[in-house]
């Protein structure tokens, strides 16, 4: 809704200077430190990327850490193991992770709902424990340090000035592509299967390939988040893949507003600014972070997104109907 | 004597071992079963309150000198009262919406307990006694069996033959079963359904804080106790089927005893084997083991 009531023209003002004021973050690290911005850029991807199941497909995944973590250590794996170039270490991540997220669809969408939420939940543990066990990922202590290696076999990506426009552009491109997604005739199959399934398949849609395509978009662009952290860090870890991070992108989609495409967004910043500059008190955050996942579902399931939507469309409505009645007493 | 190339001695004990675990999984999964039957809550917050009933155990314990077989009893009653607490002030409030958000719901609680835990006591785990009574070991001829896991799974069993008998012979269980199935109607018989549902999930509930005095003196006793084995308890119920609350007491004892042999011959293997076994059953079985075909 807020999209509808500004102007275009307004919008791509809006658009511009959010670019702008990205791209002037690294010549200003007194105001705000690069590396923060990196990491929620990051978990802005991630976010947007789960939304594409959950808002616009419908399907409530608990295992998206396993797309983001098995990405972080598959691209670790590249570019330390076998020292390739880092585009192509970040590409085998997301395929990798992108073919993992077909996997888990093909087995998770044998149920619905609530029994797919446990099915991804249980599929994620396998391949957290899994990683745990690979002999190449250091177990408990992660893998580390990883070189970031050379873009395209040029660019030293050891330049966080460099580093920090890979990760703007990778991250414009996936938000981007999402919300190609979301607006092309595919992304309307996706919402009819969300909003009545048994009518998209009357209709003739292969639902069952529609849904493990979504899938493996969304765990594709997840990946590419997570090896994007793994490049940032020069770490791919354990908490990478641990369903605590499935929970968190959960929250931050919630609470962003899951019903539009960049909602999500605004909570993966807030959960990370919140994890960042309350750090220092510990197992504190996590409480707050559980009291706000209780408000969120009790109190305002439309993310702050979709309230502010909400406040917006019911002023606008009771000002048409206002000015309705004065016409009629006219 | 040698069974597959493995010592009998080892091939014993880790089915032993399987079966204590396989006696917790029987546990939780039975109250997060009966939970789900009623209220259609997939009770993420299980796991934390077995861990809670650990540490409740424990603080009575070292605290006020409340001995283990007060606290079998003491520790249900408390983690109960915290989990009707909890159901009355926020569970309430979302049954009419999608399930989806009662696993969320739980998962913010999840979240609370640990976290609070946390900074109560520490990351670090906890040490319980035995009580005195079960400790030692009995030397069967043929295998050691420490005294403490035998009686682990002896009571897990009576506690679930208990469970199955108040739930079908009694007249609170024919109310629960009834409201299970038709809550509107068993509601027009003049039943309180909404007081049923916060007794269910007391009691759910109560069941894990049981566990987890039965756990405190085999495992640490630490905020994160909890919060791996929620994730295998819901591997079982997947694969003994959501509706069958007896199906998934048996499955979690049987999976318990999968999850020993594989660590004989296996071992690596041992903590995604239930895993496999998921989804072995999801392509075979999708409505699992013991469940009906249901949305």
């Amino acid at each position: 809704m807020v999209a509808l009531l500004l102007s275009p023209a307004i919008k791509r003002s809006l658009l511009a200077l959010l670019l702008a004021a990205l791209v002037a973050v690294p010549f200003v690290p007194e105001i705000i430190y690069p590396i923060f911005v990196m990491k929620v850029m990051c978990f802005v991807l991630f976010a947007c990327a789960f939304n594409l199941l959950l808002g616009h497909t419908g399907i409530v995944s608990f295992g998206h850490a396993a797309f983001f973590g098995s990405s972080a250590y598959i691209t670790g794996y590249a570019l330390r193991d076998m020292g390739l170039s880092t585009e192509i270490a970040i590409l085998a991540g997301v395929l990798f992770s992108a073919l993992l997220g077909a996997v888990f669809g093909v087995l998770a969408i044998r149920r619905q709902g609530i029994y797919l939420a446990m099915i991804t939940l249980a599929l994620a543990q396998m391949v957290y424990f899994t990683f745990l066990q690979a002999p190449f990922t250091g177990a408990e202590d992660g893998m580390q340090p990883i070189p970031r290696g050379k873009l395209l076999g040029l660019i030293d990506m050891n330049s966080d000035l460099s580093l920090y426009f890979l990760v703007l552009a990778s991250t414009c491109g996936g938000l981007w592509l999402i919300h190609r997604i979301v607006n092309s005739p595919f992304g309307e199959v996706l919402r009819a299967i969300r909003e009545h399934e048994p009518r998209a398949r009357s209709l003739g849609y292969a639902v069952n390939r529609y849904k493990i395509m979504a899938f493996a978009l969304s765990a594709g662009l997840s990946g590419l988040a997570g090896s994007l952290k793994c490049v940032v860090f020069r770490l791919a870890s354990l908490t990478d893949v641990h369903w605590h991070l499935s929970g968190d992108v959960i929250l931050m989609t919630l609470l962003g507003g899951m019903n539009s495409v960049f909602g999500p967004a605004i909570g993966a910043i807030i959960i990370s600014a919140l994890r960042h500059y309350f750090d220092a008190l510990g197992a504190w955050v996590t409480v707050a972070v559980g009291l706000i996942f209780i408000a969120c579902v009790l109190l305002f399931r439309r993310g702050v997104l979709g309230e502010i939507d909400h406040l917006l469309a019911t002023r606008f409505a009771s000002r048409r109907i206002v000015k309705e009645q004065k016409n009629a007493q006219i | 004597m040698e069974i597959f190339g493995i010592p009998h001695q080892a091939f014993l004990g880790q089915i032993m071992l399987g079966l204590v675990n396989g006696a917790f999984y029987a546990v939780l999964s039975l109250g997060l079963a009966i939970i789900f039957g009623l209220l259609r809550i997939v009770n993420f917050a299980h796991g934390a309150f077995f861990m809670v009933g650990a540490f409740v155990a424990f603080l009575i314990g070292r605290d006020l000198g409340i001995g283990y077989w007060p606290a079998m009893i003491l520790v249900p009653l408390i983690v109960g009262f915290l989990g009707v607490v909890f159901e009355r002030v926020a569970l309430r409030r979302i049954y009419r919406l999608d399930p989806l958000y009662g696993l969320l719901l739980t998962f913010g609680m999840v979240l609370v307990l640990e976290g609070g835990f946390r900074v109560a006591m520490g990351s670090s785990g906890q040490r319980f006694a035995t009580p005195e009574a079960l400790r030692g070991v009995w030397n069967l001829g043929f295998m050691i069996l420490p005294i403490y896991r035998a009686f682990v799974i002896l009571v897990a069993v009576v506690v679930c033959a208990g469970t199955w008998i108040v739930i079908e012979k009694t007249r609170m269980g024919a109310y629960l079963r009834a409201a299970t199935e038709r809550p509107e109607l068993t509601q027009a018989f003049g039943i309180n359904v909404p007081v049923l549902l916060t007794l269910t999930y007391g009691a759910g509930v109560a069941l894990a804080g049981f566990a987890g005095v039965l756990a405190a003196p085999i495992q640490q006793v630490s905020p994160s106790m909890g919060s791996d084995l929620v994730i295998i308890v819901f591997a079982i119920v997947v694969i003994g089927g959501l509706g069958s609350v007896f199906g998934s007491a048996i499955t979690g004892l049987g999976l318990g005893v999968i999850e020993g042999l594989t660590k004989v011959y296996y071992s690596e293997a041992s903590t995604t084997v239930v895993f496999l076994v998921m989804a072995l059953v999801l392509l075979l079985r999708p409505a699992g083991l013991f469940g009906r075909e249901e949305g």
